[in-house]
């Protein structure tokens, strides 16, 4: 498989480090309760069809992207940058 | 020596030029070109190999990588490689090969008792069988079964010869050099794409070399070679000979195996294969055909080959398959079988086709509405020919050339999972459009057999990938070629009694697949695993399609009905040496060595790795027999003198920025942004699930300036959390994170001694103050000076750039020594840090948390951090949790060891009642007795309290006490004085 | 007092070495510095940079050179300048930090370079893809590296300096391989 990695280009998934689902971006604040917490680190979505995750592009250039990508196909449609990514 | 079976003038082997080998220690001749089947043939030489389970007599099959038969091993000692098939092998000089799964020779083997005993041993046998006793099966069964089955052994050395991994990226990947993948080739590359174009031979051409075709009044094989000395000028395209593409990937991903150095003698230094990764934008699979045999009674004797491969033996290495031929031919093909042998001076006794049509007019008797129903002798001396009337007679005959008809190699296509369709025009699967992204069968893998639609499809399919890509599409010339339709009348089986063989690898006859059908095994894949069919090396490439055409009707269900099994990589066999290559020995990793390495093992340390790291385990001294010795003695320097060691190794990250300290506050649970500047503080960080990930110090050097120091086992996965937190959770914050881990060699200077030894050393010693840190001038190079300590003692860690840490190790040694001290080692360094109760990730493990670690002080209630929601979480703290104690001896057994679990003092020493568990143990030099730091449930108040110790492992049963965590110098006076 | 003596990254090791058409040498490429543009900053680091070393601030992928002074685009909100220390005023735009004894480098250069490379780098070495003055972040067998083709055809190779055993054996070994190929004929 090949991310596209909006610095690098094409790279292979060997360079990259999977981060979780992208939800993991949206850290709830610290008084947001039991549930709030435990569906941001527990409760996932398993989607037949687009999923959009983080990785990193450890072995690369070393930026957070969010890749979108088929789990049924594994056809990757594409990779952008997390905000603080440059 | 001559070879009785050469035909002089035909063929492509250089005759001119004669090699020696040796098959199972007789010497033979062939040539250049040969392969080492078609040389053995040459010889005369027909029985190759045994089969797998019946240790039947077996030969050569086929011309091609598909051969189930012709396995042999080839080379000597480490360097001998089983299960090759010989219709591959190329042969050189000094070739030794040896047959295979037969004892004591290949001509007499007493496992073929086996055969004879095959009534009882068809499918289902094992399982059946070996049930009961559950015991017997390792003991008894399976060792014997080992024995008898299988097939070539390993040398059982280590693997001497040198392999290779490469990567290769292209526009367009040509699958195969036939007519189609040499049309598609031509096509992109004059185009002036990036053309990679893959065979399996060692010269390309495929079915042109093997069949005679003509091409506007020439042979097809001399414009393939016009073709190929075109693209081999081209500097956009890449010829890969003896390649086999063996997978298909995600994204255009290809895997391959280069054949690189098998043709030649042992004897060089380049790799035996090179196992490459290619990326392709489009890929076009003109892989070919592969013929598939007819099952009917003995059709596995030596002398019955598919007619495919007669006409290769013939054409191409103008060796006659036998004296007299009998061709058993389902389609038009067949026939090209029969001329050709007859245009080689070679007696066909008969041609036998099912079909009614007569359409060949032949000097040999043809039966049209005929079958072969069945092979005589060993090898084979007759056939039994049964018409339409039931009535059969005999031929004689020495060979019997069969073609059940072509299957497309569509293998590839149906790596990520797609399946084939069913083509009811040729009597076979073909592959589906886009059954691989970007990929497209063409040619006979496309499942049009006729030469001018290769060349055709070739060409279109390379127009569309260039159109995709952006360049201009081709209008190539290509050559008026046959385009003669198939009419394929497709027989899979001949009814009769005896057995008639499906998978000649694995020894599946029709019957086996048939009673896997009764006994409901009905699914493709339930048959497939009751018989075995299509689980040898060859994974049933020849015979697949039969079995299922079988079962089809066995089950009263359609082929497409049946369906197929499901194809997975590899194509053809990989050896894990290729795979893995480069990973062998110390290859297996990157060594990362620090710059007091060359300098450690020049002290005698034995050195050990810590990650890929490697660090000393202790530095021997003169008249010391065993590592504790040297150990207790480097604990005594920093005790008593001055101690070093390299503490490059741990992870060293500069921050920066405005929000710099911001952000340590967000990834650290204690403040950082407080820290004045030149001063350090201990640090811990949580996962965001509220376990402690890592711990280490945070040093302020300028007024948005930090650096940190993470644990050597974490200084990687703490770099990518900061940069996750960076980058992911606080964008808004302005901080930049840089790792300085290797331009700095930092040393620690430990013991009552190290101030003295640093005054005598620094341009101009700075006074720091216990957990200060400054920069430093060392004989006029920078450095910096941090005052913390591991040991409970008097210490500093002092770092330079990394060129200078040979340098400086050096120098701090001979002044340490010089104060009554010297270089320690890391297992002294960890005595010293659980005298104090310090940390490791022995303890930070991953299942614990600030809380077990008596740390909870550490979480700041002032301010969010990475982990504090879920710290909170009532489970994750109070005495139901193992919490860190030190434990030490007090019964008669004195050791303790890491991995024992702890008990209530009389309890049974089972799991359901374990309390906790060690993590760390030593001699406590100081206090002169074992030292262990372990989790105990409720531990911090069970101080005082005597547990059971017990290692089911090592057998060791003790009883010790729990005291307090920190054993030397407890309120922390010396580290600070 | 003592005299601290220097040690390069390749000390005791076979370099330069030259195998059939590929030859290595240690590159030394002066000071190394680790800039990282704060927040906003890419235009005025950009600016600063032209105006006291006269490099432009290299894109991704990109790399700028002078006869003394290099700039290699480093990563993801990084870039490294070689050669010159740093100029202060840099330092009013990006985190400066130093790195010189940080990385091993080495040159790769002969007709075999892209082919001993393919070994190695799981990049598409052609001057298409990674032509002159373009430079990628990626690994050269398992080790993270900095991998740039330079005005004059070479190959820069970087990765850690602790590693700089491994980077010259496993060069070692793909250009023999790629070397002894041609023997066989």
């Amino acid at each position: 498989m090949r991310f596209p990695c909006p610095l690098c280009g094409d790279r292979d998934l060997q360079e990259f480090t999977f981060g979780g689902a992208a939800v993991m971006a949206e850290r709830p604040a610290p008084d947001a309760g039991v549930v709030a917490w435990d569906a941001y680190l527990h409760l996932r979505d398993n989607p037949a069809g687009r999923s959009e995750e983080l990785w990193q592009h450890d072995k690369g250039c070393g930026a957070w992207m969010v890749v979108t990508r088929d789990t049924v196909t594994h056809a990757v449609h594409g990779a952008r940058l997390t905000k603080g990514a440059t | 020596m001559t070879q009785p079976f050469r035909i002089p003038g035909l063929g492509r082997v250089d005759t001119a030029r004669t090699l020696t080998f040796r098959f199972d220690g007789e010497a033979y001749t062939g040539h250049p070109g040969d392969t080492l089947a078609s040389a053995l043939l040459a010889n005369g030489v027909r029985l190759m190999g045994r089969s797998f389970k019946y240790h039947r007599p077996r030969g050569v099959l086929t011309a091609g990588p598909e051969e189930p038969n012709a396995l042999v091993t080839v080379g000597k000692g480490a360097h001998r490689d089983p299960n090759t098939r010989a219709t591959v092998q190329e042969l050189f000089d000094g070739l030794e090969a040896a047959s295979q799964n037969r004892w004591p020779s290949l001509g007499l083997d007493l496992m073929g008792v086996n055969d004879l005993a095959s009534r009882f041993l068809g499918a289902g046998f094992y399982y059946k069988t070996f049930m009961w006793p559950r015991a017997a099966w390792l003991k008894l069964y399976e060792p014997l079964i080992r024995r008898a089955a299988g097939l070539g052994a390993l040398s059982g050395q280590s693997d001497p010869d040198r392999n290779e991994k490469a990567f290769a990226f292209c526009d367009l990947l040509v699958i195969g050099a036939g007519p189609a993948g040499l049309s598609a080739a031509l096509t992109a590359a004059r185009a002036g794409a990036r053309v990679i174009l893959a065979d399996e031979s060692a010269w390309m051409g495929g079915r042109l070399a093997f069949d005679r075709h003509d091409f506007d009044g020439r042979a097809g094989f001399d414009w393939a070679q016009e073709v190929v000395a075109e693209l081999a000028a081209m500097d956009n395209v890449t010829l890969m000979p003896r390649t086999t593409v063996t997978g298909a990937y995600d994204g255009g991903t290809y895997a391959a195996l280069e054949r690189v150095a098998r043709h030649v003698a042992p004897g060089h230094d380049a790799p035996l294969d090179c196992f490459w990764r290619i990326h392709a934008k489009r890929t076009v699979l003109a892989a070919g055909a592969l013929e598939r045999p007819v099952a009917f009674r003995d059709n596995d004797r030596p002398g019955v080959m598919l007619a495919g491969a007669v006409r290769a033996y013939l054409n191409h290495y103008g060796v006659a398959p036998g004296r007299s031929v009998v061709v058993f031919g389902t389609s038009d093909d067949g026939h090209r079988t029969a001329l050709d042998l007859v245009d080689a001076g070679i007696h066909v006794a008969a041609y036998v086709d099912p079909r009614h049509e007569e359409r060949l007019k032949a000097p040999f008797p043809v039966y049209t509405g005929s079958v072969v129903a069945r092979a005589h002798g060993n090898p084979v001396e007759a056939v039994t020919i049964r018409h339409q009337t039931g009535r059969e007679h005999r031929v004689a005959c020495d060979t019997l050339a069969m073609s059940g008809g072509w299957n497309p190699t569509l293998h590839l296509s149906c790596h990520m999972g797609d399946r084939p369709e069913w083509n009811e025009d040729i009597a076979a699967f073909v592959p589906r459009p886009d059954a691989v992204p970007g990929l497209v069968a063409v040619g006979a893998a496309g499942g049009s057999f006729s030469t001018a639609a290769a060349l055709a499809e070739g060409m279109a399919a390379a127009n569309d990938a260039l159109s995709a890509l952006g360049f201009k599409p081709q209008d190539v010339a290509l050559p008026v070629a046959e385009d003669a339709p198939y009419a394929i009348q497709p027989v899979w089986s001949v009814p009769g009694k005896g057995r008639a063989w499906l998978d000649f690898q694995n020894d599946v006859t029709i019957k086996d697949v048939t009673q896997a059908a009764m006994e409901n095994f009905a699914s493709v894949e339930h048959m497939k695993r009751y018989t075995t069919q299509g689980m040898a090396p060859d994974q049933g490439k020849s015979s697949n399609v039969a079995a299922l055409a079988v079962l089809a009707d066995a089950t009263g269900r359609s082929i497409p009905d049946t369906g197929t099994t499901t194809y997975r990589p590899p194509f053809a066999p990989v050896p894990i040496a290729a795979m893995g290559a480069g990973g062998q020995g110390a290859g297996f990793a990157p060594k990362r060595l620090t710059t007091s390495h060359a300098a450690s093992v020049e002290m005698g340390a034995p050195m050990i790795e810590a990650g890929l790291w490697f660090r000393p385990s202790y530095f021997p001294a003169r008249g010391e027999r065993v590592w504790r010795e040297s150990c207790d003695r480097e604990v005594a320097y920093v005790r008593n003198a001055v101690g070093i060691c390299d503490v490059s190794t741990l992870g060293k990250i500069d921050v920066q920025g405005p929000d710099a300290g911001a952000f340590l506050d967000f990834v650290y649970t204690n403040t950082m942004s407080t820290l004045p500047e030149g001063r350090c503080r201990y640090g811990l960080m949580l996962r965001e699930d509220g376990h402690v990930m890592d711990d280490g110090t945070a040093a302020r050097l300028g007024r948005s300036h930090f650096v940190l120091t993470t644990t050597t086992a974490a200084a990687g996965p703490v770099m990518r959390h900061l940069e996750f937190v960076a980058q992911v959770l606080r964008p808004d914050w302005d901080v930049a994170l840089s790792s300085v881990t290797e331009h700095w060699a930092q040393v620690a200077v430990a013991g009552p001694r190290s101030r003295e030894l640093l005054s005598g050393l620094l341009d101009a010693p700075p006074e720091l103050p216990f957990m200060g840190c400054g920069p430093v001038s060392v004989s006029g190079v920078s450095g910096r000076l941090f005052r913390i300590s591991f040991s409970g003692e008097l210490a500093y860690e002092l770092a330079v750039p990394a060129r200078y840490g040979d340098a400086l190790f050096r120098e701090l040694v001979a002044r340490a020594e010089a104060l009554g001290g010297g270089a320690y080692g890391i297992e002294a360094l960890n005595v010293l840090r659980l005298e104090k109760g310090f940390l490791t990730h022995a303890e930070m493990h991953g299942r614990v948390t600030a809380d077990d670690l008596g740390l909870a002080g550490m979480l700041s209630g002032k301010k969010d951090f990475i982990g504090k929601a879920m710290a909170a979480r009532p489970g994750l703290s109070g005495p139901t949790r193992e919490q860190l104690v030190a434990l030490k001896p007090t019964g008669a057994v004195k050791q303790m060891t890491a991995g024992a679990f702890l008990f209530d003092a009389g309890a049974e020493p089972v799991r359901e009642a374990a309390q906790g568990y060690i993590t760390s143990a030593c001699y406590a030099v100081t206090p002169r007795h074992t030292l262990a730091l372990g989790f105990l449930r409720n531990g911090r108040a069970r101080m005082g309290e005597t547990v059971r110790m017990v290692d089911h492992l090592r057998g060791l049963d003790t009883t010790c006490e729990v005291i307090p965590l920190v054993t030397y110098d407890p309120d922390g006076g010396r580290a600070r004085g | 007092m003592a005299e601290l003596t220097a040690t390069p990254p390749f000390a005791g090791l076979c370099l330069p070495l030259e195998i059939g058409r590929a030859r290595i040498d240690a590159a030394e490429l002066g000071q190394l510095t680790n800039i990282a543009p704060f927040r906003g900053k890419d235009a005025a680091l950009a600016t600063a940079l032209q105006a006291a070393h006269g490099l432009d601030l290299p894109q991704a992928g990109q790399s700028s050179a002078l006869d003394d002074a290099l700039i290699l685009w480093f990563g993801a909100g990084h870039v490294l300048l070689c050669g010159p220390a740093p100029d202060v005023a840099l330092a009013d735009h990006a985190a400066l930090t130093a790195q010189t004894d940080g990385w091993a480098a080495l040159t790769l250069s002969g007709p075999d370079a892209e082919p001993v490379l393919a070994r190695l780098v799981p990049l598409d070495l052609s001057p298409a893809s990674l032509g002159a003055g373009r430079t990628a972040r990626s690994t050269i067998g398992h080790m993270p590296a900095s991998i740039t083709r330079r005005q004059d055809g070479t190959f820069l190779l970087m990765t850690f300096r602790s590693m700089a055993g491994t980077l010259a054996e496993d060069l070692q070994t793909a250009m023999s391989g790629v070397n002894a190929r041609r023997s066989l004929g």
